[in-house]
């Protein structure tokens, strides 16, 4: 705890060791957890609300679980032979691919204009972090006409391509690399011949990488969560992302209730999955947005 | 060779303003030194210097040349364009694309459709945003109050909506609002009385901005709670010696500290609410009083692929996002002058 905290004063634990000497307020406590309660509301609905058949889920209490969850299951996977999973598929593609070479060229961009010196870079990083400020949505549409243009609407490209770039992405790069590659040991490594790239993908990257865990995780959501860019560029369902295959359930639906149980079950199943990973990953969130907003 | 300032970067504690109002890093000025040099170390320098930056940043230069700048021009270059329509109509030179001047724009502006869609959006700003950082606010406070107990789990849970998008946050509470499948309603009918309908044309707003503040809320409490956790407790030691209450802590010195992270979540969800789509969209089939052209969004949506007018499409969207562009700018100003304004 005491040699990075002379790095970082700021990221020290201060109070965790504190906690239990100071006598603890019910009412801030309550509150917390009325605010725990809310949030997980919705989620433990699902859960139980996904063990019912379809019957159930319009007569009796949804707080009440049932025991029809893998009959539910069962019969979601072979809703259209397995179009549910091949959704899940699709959204684990588009998100973890697409979240991989985000941060990349996040990572890259970052670099470069964190420990370069060069004509125009105040002018590149101005254009790029107005970017930050365009509504991603309002691009949705003219990309449309452009994929369209290149006769790639209607493709994996379609929703892979647009959603690379990121300005936030190279912002927050370029924190990171300014804050945690020092200059010196580029100058060595170039000193020894190294090449850019390789002093990049080999040294810089490595340091880098606690701070591109957080870009990879802001992306992987950003993607998961953008509905408008695969609503508007895809028509065949086998390439849909779950939230739009959900969505368009949930419109079959309004004629066939049936369908009900499905999307019930399928928006449980579909979550689970990343809130795994949230659980998993918490350290990141809390260590690196940390790092991110102390310096941003 | 290319030693950069080790400052860049570093762009001092919690200053989210600037990263808006103008660049705090200064490009270096390499002229000098480069005259300074012989011819054929020069050009050696000028590859390095210019060439190889310039060759790694060509992905992302490019990658937003295609996918962000290009589609703005598109769009605007659309904006002015329209269809004529010439003899019947009929045959392919029968229809031609020609300038339009600001017809699109005067057309889109005097809609009253695009005016009550507006309209909405706003209403539902004003609802959401100071209730969801209220929230935020409260909760980071609470959670870095020496006093509160079950901080990680109720940290966790609240800032657990983040992982599950906004279509099926909207699923789920799109059932928890409809009466036939809702516990709530279920209690409560049980209970004897009558819980107004969420899902009918009076509280619908209200059942929207619900959703985006579930999903919205841990995020930014994470945001604000991270600000303060980087705060050195010398000052609030400081501020008890001095006999400074937990409430006068909280509010004469936790919350100015916050202010630039809420400054920046309050930008971020302006430029996300004045975009809402996706909820109404997935909430559309559970009732019948939300409109194709609800938000502006939608309408832009319809305009574009239901209607196949693109440019009307085009030049609502420009307004909508030259409309994003001036309220943040605004909301800065007023913002940083009030929270700054004392500094100089």
């Amino acid at each position: 705890m005491a040699a990075p905290s002379t790095l970082t004063p700021s990221l020290r634990p201060r109070r965790d060791s504190v906690h239990g000497h100071e006598k603890a307020s019910p009412v801030a406590t309550v509150l917390l957890l009325l605010g725990a309660l809310y949030c997980l509301l919705p989620v433990l609905w699902v859960v139980m609300a996904s063990t019912k058949n379809g019957s159930e889920l319009f007569s009796t209490f949804t707080f009440a679980p049932s025991t029809h969850l893998l009959t539910n299951i069962t019969e979601l996977s072979s809703y259209r032979d397995g179009l549910f999973w091949r959704w899940m598929a699709n959204t684990a593609l588009y998100a973890g691919a697409g979240a991989i070479a985000s941060t990349f060229v996040s990572a890259l961009s970052g670099y470069v204009l964190a420990k370069f010196a060069f004509p125009g870079k105040g002018a590149v990083f101005n254009i790029l972090l107005m970017g930050v400020l365009v509504p991603g949505v309002i691009l949705a549409i003219p990309q449309y006409f452009l994929m369209a243009q290149l006769g790639l609407t209607n493709t994996y490209w379609a929703v892979f391509l647009p959603q690379i770039i990121s300005p936030y992405g190279i912002y927050l790069a370029r924190i990171y690399a300014a804050a945690a590659v020092p200059t010196d040991v580029i100058e060595a490594a170039r000193t020894d011949g190294s090449s850019e790239m390789g002093i990049f993908t080999r040294i810089a990257m490595p340091m880098m990488l606690p701070g591109l865990v957080t870009i990879f995780l802001f992306q992987f959501v950003a993607i998961w969560n953008n509905f408008m860019l695969p609503y508007i560029m895809l028509g065949d369902d086998k390439l849909f992302p779950i939230t739009v295959g959900l969505n368009g359930l949930l419109n079959q639906g309004a004629s066939a209730p049936a369908l009900y149980t499905l999307v019930v079950t399928g928006a449980l199943l579909s979550v689970l999955p990343l809130i795994l990973m949230f659980l998993l990953l918490q350290r990141f969130w809390r260590v690196d947005l940390a790092a991110g907003a102390v310096k941003a | 060779m290319s030693a950069q300032p080790a400052t860049t970067g570093s762009t001092g504690a919690g200053s989210a303003g600037n990263t808006v109002t103008g660049d705090p890093l200064r490009p270096g000025n390499p002229a000098k030194t480069v005259a300074a040099v012989p011819e054929r170390r020069r050009s050696n320098r000028f590859r390095s210097r210019v060439l190889t930056p310039y060759l790694m940043l060509a992905p992302g230069i490019l990658l937003f040349a295609v996918f962000m700048a290009a589609p703005i021009f598109y769009t605007l270059y659309l904006s002015f364009q329209r269809i004529e329509v010439s003899g019947l109509g009929l045959g392919s030179g029968a229809r031609k694309q020609v300038f339009a001047g600001f017809d699109n724009y005067a057309a889109a502006l005097s809609d009253p459709e695009f005016g009550a869609s507006v309209g909405r959006v706003l209403t539902y700003g004003v609802i959401l945003i100071p209730s969801m950082l209220g929230l935020a606010l409260l909760f980071a406070l609470l959670l870095d109050s020496r006093r509160s107990r079950a901080t990680t789990f109720t940290r966790v849970s609240i800032f657990l909506p983040y992982a599950v998008p906004a279509v099926i946050s909207s699923l789920l509470w799109g059932f928890l609002y409809l009466p036939s499948v809702s516990p709530f309603y279920y209690v409560t009918e049980r209970l004897g009385f009558d819980m107004p309908q969420i899902l009918s044309s009076g509280l619908i707003m209200f059942g929207i901005a619900n959703i985006a503040l579930w999903g919205g809320v841990g995020f930014n409490m994470i945001v604000i709670y991270t600000s303060l956790k980087a705060v050195p407790n010398d000052i609030y030691e400081a501020a008890r010696l001095d006999g400074a209450s937990e409430m006068q802590i909280a509010l004469r010195i936790k919350i100015p500290i916050v202010m630039p992270s809420l400054i920046m979540t309050g930008l971020f969800s302006i430029v996300a609410t004045l975009q809402v789509f996706a909820e109404p969209t997935t909430l559309r089939p559970l009732t019948n009083t939300l409109s194709t052209s609800w938000t502006p969004l939608m309408k832009v949506y319809r305009d574009a692929f239901t209607r196949d007018d693109i440019y009307s499409a085009a030049a609502s969207s420009i307004v909508i996002a030259a409309a994003t562009l001036l309220i943040s700018f605004v909301f800065l100003r007023v913002v940083q002058k009030r929270a700054f304004g004392q500094e100089d």
